[in-house]
C-alpha cells in the first residue's frame, strides 16, 4: 500500500551525489515529494532527508541499491512513527492585512512568527507538519497572501544512535584520497597526509 | 625522458617503492600512464581523438611497457576489455575521447555493469574552462554513464589522476567488480605536477568484502543437512570468486545435484557427474522444471534474472533459499532467502564445506536423469543428429566442442546461436564462456573474442556469431588483422535475426517483422581485411572445415549457412512460469 516514507541516505561529499541517488527512484518510476540535505554532525558526512510515497517492500530495494554506491555509507527506510521531523513555511503577506485584528490572533494561534517586515509586506514563519503549514497557507488566503514556501523534511530518526556512533568512529579515518583535491586546499591535505 | 627511468614502472611495481621515490615533475598524460603501469596494465584497447591526444603523445613513449590495441569502434574497445578481463582475471583498461568517443561506450558500459566485469574507461574532456558551453566534442559523460557505471569521476587538474586512477581500478576489481569511467579534462593532461603513485586500498563508505554472518552459515549448513532435495545453482559469482573447486568440493560432499546459469557456465566441467545443466529460458529441461522441486534451493553468486525465473510467483515456492551473494542489494531483490549468506562466494562456501554432512541423493539425482531423456528424444537428438533438411546449429558447435575438447574460450554473441552455443558446448575449463548475458548485445562477441584472445593467448578463442550480430561490429575484422590476434569466427548464418523470428512464429502469428536479412559474402568480407575463410552449406563439408579453421594459425573465419527457420527448444515463454517449459 502507498503510504508517506521517510528515507535517510548518509553520504560522502561529492559533487553528482544527489543524481546517483534520485536516478534510482526515477528508474523505478517514483515521486519524490521533498529532498532535505545538508552536512551532518560530523564534518564531511551529509545526511539526504526523502520523502517519497510509495510501498515500503519496494523502498527497501531502492534503500539496498542506494547504498550499493560507492560514496553511501548507509541508507534508512522509516516510517512515519519512526522520526520526529519538521517542516518549514515562509508566507510573505500584505502588510495592509495586519490592518485586520483577527491575523494577529491567527499567527498567535498559529505559533507563527514574523521574520520582517516592510511597508509592502511582511514575512511569517511557521514550523510543523506538512498538513498545518497547508492549513495555515489556506487561513492566510483571504489576507492577501502574496507568495508561500515551504521546505522539505528534517528528520530525526529515534532509533539512530548506534548508527551515530558509528558514524563517528567512520569520522576518525581519512576520508578517501581526492576528499583533499575537490577543495584545492593545500593545509587540508598536509593535515590529512599526516593521520 | 630520462626521467622515464627513476621509477620502477614493472608491471608490478609495489606501491612502497613508488610511494617513497623522490616526486617526479610530470604531465597528466604521463601520469596517467606511469598510474595504468603501477596498476599492473599491460594491455589498452582504445581509440584517440582531440581530447584525448596528450595522453596518446605520452603513451607513445611506453610502448615498450604498455600494448595498445587500436580498434574500430570504441564500443569495440568496450567489449574487447570485457573479453580481457573475462579470461585473464585482470580488469580492462579503455581510451576513448570526448563527445562521440565518450558515448560509443555506453553499451559496453552498461553490458559490463549488468554482467559485474572490471573495467576501466579513461575518456579525454575538453579544458576545464571550456565545461558546460557546449565546446567541440563536449559531453557530459559523467552524466550520461553514472547509471550504467560502478562509478566515475572527472578529473579537472593533473594532481588529482593518480588518485583517481588508483580509487578507479580498487573500485573496479573489488567487492561486485563493475565498470568505473575517469573523464580527464585536456588542461589535466597538459598540465605538470609533482607525481606519486599509491595504490587505493580503502574507501571509508565502501565494503566491498562484507563480513559474513556465521550464524547464516550455520543456518544454510543445517537447511542442507535437513535437505532431501538439495540443489545448487551456480552463478557468475563463483568464476568471479574463483571458487569453482570449493563449489564442486561442496555438491560432491553432500551429493547435490549442480546447474549453471548462463554466466556460470564453464565454473563445472559439463561432464561432472553433478552437473545437471544449463537454466534459463532456453536452458535444459531437467534443471529448469527440478527447480520447482527441489526443497533446499542453493543460490550460489547468481541473481535470480527474470530469463531464469520466469514468473516468480511460480518460482521454487516449495523450497527453503539459500542466497550466497556479494552483492547485499541482490538479497530479497527477486527471490525472498529464507537464509541470507551475504559475501564472497569462496568465502561461503569454505565456511559451509566444514559444516556440511556427507549425504547421498541418488534418487533425486536419478530424477534429472529422467527428465533429460525427454529432452533428448524431443530437441537434442534431432538438433545433433539430424539426417535430413539444412545444417543445424546445435551439430555445427558440438563439433567444434568435440574438435577443441572443450577446452577453447567460446565468445557467444547474442540470440538462438548463444543459446545453442550456451546449451551445446561442453565446457571443460573455467572462465571460458564468454558472452553477453544481462544486456544481450548484439555485436558482443567479434570484439570480446578479441580480447579474451589477448587475455589468454594460449588458448584456443572461438566466436560463434550469428549473421545479425556479426553486422553490428564486424569493422573490429581490420582490428584482428592489423594487431594479429588470432580468434577462430564461426558465423552461424540463417538470413534472419532467428530470436526474434521465432518469438514471431511463436507469439505474433508468423508476421516476419523486419526480421529476414539480405546479407552479403561474409568470406568476401574477411579476405578484404586479408582473413582468410570459407563458407559452409553442406553436412558433408562441416568437420573439414572446422579442422581446417582449427589448425589454421591465425585468425580464420567459417560462415555456416544453417537452417533457415529453426527455433530453439526448451522454451519458457517470457514471464510464464517455469513449469510452462515447452520441449517442441
Amino acid at each position: 500500500m502507498q503510504k508517506e516514507y521517510t528515507v535517510t541516505v548518509y553520504t560522502e561529499d561529492r559533487i553528482g551525489i544527489t543524481n546517483r541517488i534520485t536516478v534510482i527512484f526515477t528508474r523505478r518510476g517514483i515521486n519524490i515529494t521533498s529532498l532535505t540535505t545538508a552536512e551532518t554532525e560530523i564534518p564531511g558526512v551529509y545526511k539526504f532527508i526523502i520523502t517519497v510515497l510509495s510501498e515500503k517492500a519496494k523502498l527497501e530495494k531502492i534503500v539496498g541499491q542506494i547504498e550499493r554506491l560507492i560514496e553511501i555509507h548507509r541508507a534508512f527506510v522509516h516510517e512515519e512513527d519512526e522520526v520526529v521531523y519538521q517542516e518549514l513555511a515562509l508566507y510573505k503577506i500584505s502588510t495592509k492585512a495586519l490592518q485586520n485584528g483577527n491575523i494577529e490572533q491567527l499567527i498567535r494561534e498559529n505559533n507563527a512568527r514574523i521574520l520582517t517586515l516592510t511597508d509592502e509586506y511582511f514575512v511569517l514563519e511557521k514550523t510543523g507538519h506538512q498538513q498545518e503549514l497547508i492549513d495555515l497557507q489556506a487561513k492566510l488566503a483571504p489576507y492577501g497572501l502574496i507568495e508561500y514556501s515551504k521546505s522539505g523534511r528534517v528528520a530525526i530518526v529515534k532509533w539512530s544512535r548506534r548508527f551515530h556512533d558509528h558514524l563517528k568512529e567512520l569520522s576518525a579515518l581519512r576520508p578517501d584520497n581526492l576528499k583533499e583535491a575537490k577543495y584545492g586546499n593545500a593545509e587540508v591535505s598536509a593535515e590529512e597526509e599526516s593521520i | 625522458m630520462q626521467q622515464k627511468d627513476v621509477l620502477p614502472m614493472k608491471p608490478e611495481p609495489t606501491e612502497k617503492r613508488a610511494a617513497t621515490t623522490a616526486p617526479l615533475n610530470i604531465t597528466g598524460s604521463e601520469a596517467v600512464i606511469r598510474s595504468l603501469i603501477a596498476e599492473g596494465v599491460e594491455t589498452i584497447f582504445g581509440y584517440p581523438g582531440g581530447a584525448i591526444m596528450p595522453i596518446y603523445d605520452a603513451l607513445y613513449d611506453f610502448q615498450d611497457q604498455v600494448h595498445h590495441i587500436l580498434v574500430r569502434h570504441e564500443q569495440g574497445a568496450t567489449h574487447a576489455a570485457q573479453g580481457y578481463a573475462r579470461t585473464s582475471g585482470k580488469t580492462g583498461v579503455v581510451f576513448a575521447t570526448s563527445g562521440p568517443g565518450a558515448t560509443n561506450l555506453v553499451t559496453g558500459l552498461a553490458d559490463a555493469y549488468m554482467d559485474s566485469t572490471p573495467m576501466v574507461c579513461i575518456t579525454g574532456q575538453v579544458a576545464a574552462a571550456l565545461l558546460g558551453t557546449d565546446a567541440f566534442q563536449e559531453t557530459d559523460v559523467i552524466g550520461i554513464t553514472m547509471p550504467i557505471t560502478k562509478w566515475n569521476i572527472q578529473v579537472t587538474r593533473p594532481e588529482d589522476i593518480p588518485g583517481a586512477i588508483a580509487k578507479a581500478f580498487y573500485i573496479a576489481g573489488s567487492g561486485r567488480p563493475g565498470p568505473v569511467l575517469v573523464d580527464i579534462t585536456k588542461n589535466a593532461q597538459a598540465a605538470k605536477f609533482d607525481f606519486k603513485y599509491e595504490k587505493c586500498e580503502y574507501i571509508r563508505s565502501y565494503r566491498p568484502v562484507p563480513v559474513m554472518d556465521k550464524d547464516a552459515v550455520a543456518e544454510a549448513a543445517e537447511l542442507i543437512n535437513s535437505a532431501k532435495r538439495p540443489y545448487i545453482l551456480c552463478g557468475h559469482g563463483v568464476l568471479l570468486a574463483g571458487a569453482e573447486k570449493d563449489l564442486i568440493a561442496l555438491a560432491e560432499k553432500a551429493s547435490i545435484p549442480v546447474a549453471s546459469t548462463l554466466l556460470g557456465l564453464s565454473a563445472v566441467p559439463v561432464d561432472h557427474p553433478l552437473y545437471v545443466g544449463y537454466l534459463g529460458m532456453h536452458g535444459n529441461y531437467a534443471p529448469n522444471i527440478k527447480t520447482n522441486e527441489c526443497d533446499v534451493l542453493i543460490a550460489v553468486g547468481m541473481r535470480f534474472d527474470d530469463r531464469i525465473t520466469g514468473d516468480v510467483s511460480a518460482y521454487a515456492k516449495q523450497a527453503k533459499v539459500v542466497h550466497i551473494e556479494i552483492d547485499a542489494a541482490e538479497i530479497n531483490k527477486i527471490i525472498k532467502a529464507d537464509v541470507a549468506v551475504h559475501a564472497d562466494a569462496k568465502t561461503a562456501l569454505q565456511a559451509l564445506l566444514g559444516l556440511v554432512k556427507p549425504a547421498k541423493h541418488d534418487e533425486w539425482i536419478q530424477g534429472f536423469r529422467e527428465a533429460d531423456k525427454q529432452e533428448e528424444e524431443k530437441v537434442t537428438k534431432k538438433e545433433l543428429y539430424p539426417t535430413e533438411g539444412g545444417l543445424k546449429m546445435a551439430e555445427v558447435v558440438r563439433l567444434i566442442s568435440e574438435r577443441t575438447e572443450g577446452k577453447a574460450v567460446l565468445v557467444t554473441d547474442v540470440g538462438q546461436h548463444q543459446m545453442i552455443a550456451s546449451r551445446y558446448y561442453r565446457f571443460k575449463d573455467p572462465n571460458t564462456n564468454i558472452t553477453s548475458g544481462g544486456m544481450g548485445t548484439m555485436g558482443f562477441a567479434l570484439p570480446a573474442s578479441m580480447g579474451a584472445k589477448v587475455g589468454t593467448p594460449e588458448k584456443e578463442v572461438v566466436a560463434v556469431i550469428g549473421d545479425g550480430c556479426f553486422q553490428m561490429t564486424l569493422q573490429e575484422l581490420g582490428t584482428i588483422y592489423q594487431s594479429e590476434i588470432g580468434v577462430k569466427i564461426v558465423i552461424l548464418n540463417n538470413n534472419f535475426l532467428g530470436m526474434v523470428r521465432q518469438w514471431q512464429q511463436l507469439f505474433f502469428d508468423k508476421r516476419y517483422s523486419s526480421t529476414e536479412m539480405v546479407n552479403p559474402d561474409f568470406v568476401q568480407i574477411a579476405k578484404g581485411f586479408f582473413i582468410p575463410g570459407r563458407k559452409v552449406t553442406d553436412r558433408a563439408d562441416i568437420a573439414a572445415a572446422v579442422d581446417e579453421m582449427i589448425s589454421h594459425k591465425g585468425a580464420y573465419l567459417l560462415e555456416v549457412v544453417v537452417e533457415k527457420e529453426d527455433n530453439v527448444f526448451p522454451m519458457v515463454p517470457a514471464g510464464a512460469p517455469i513449469a510452462n517449459i515447452r520441449l517442441e
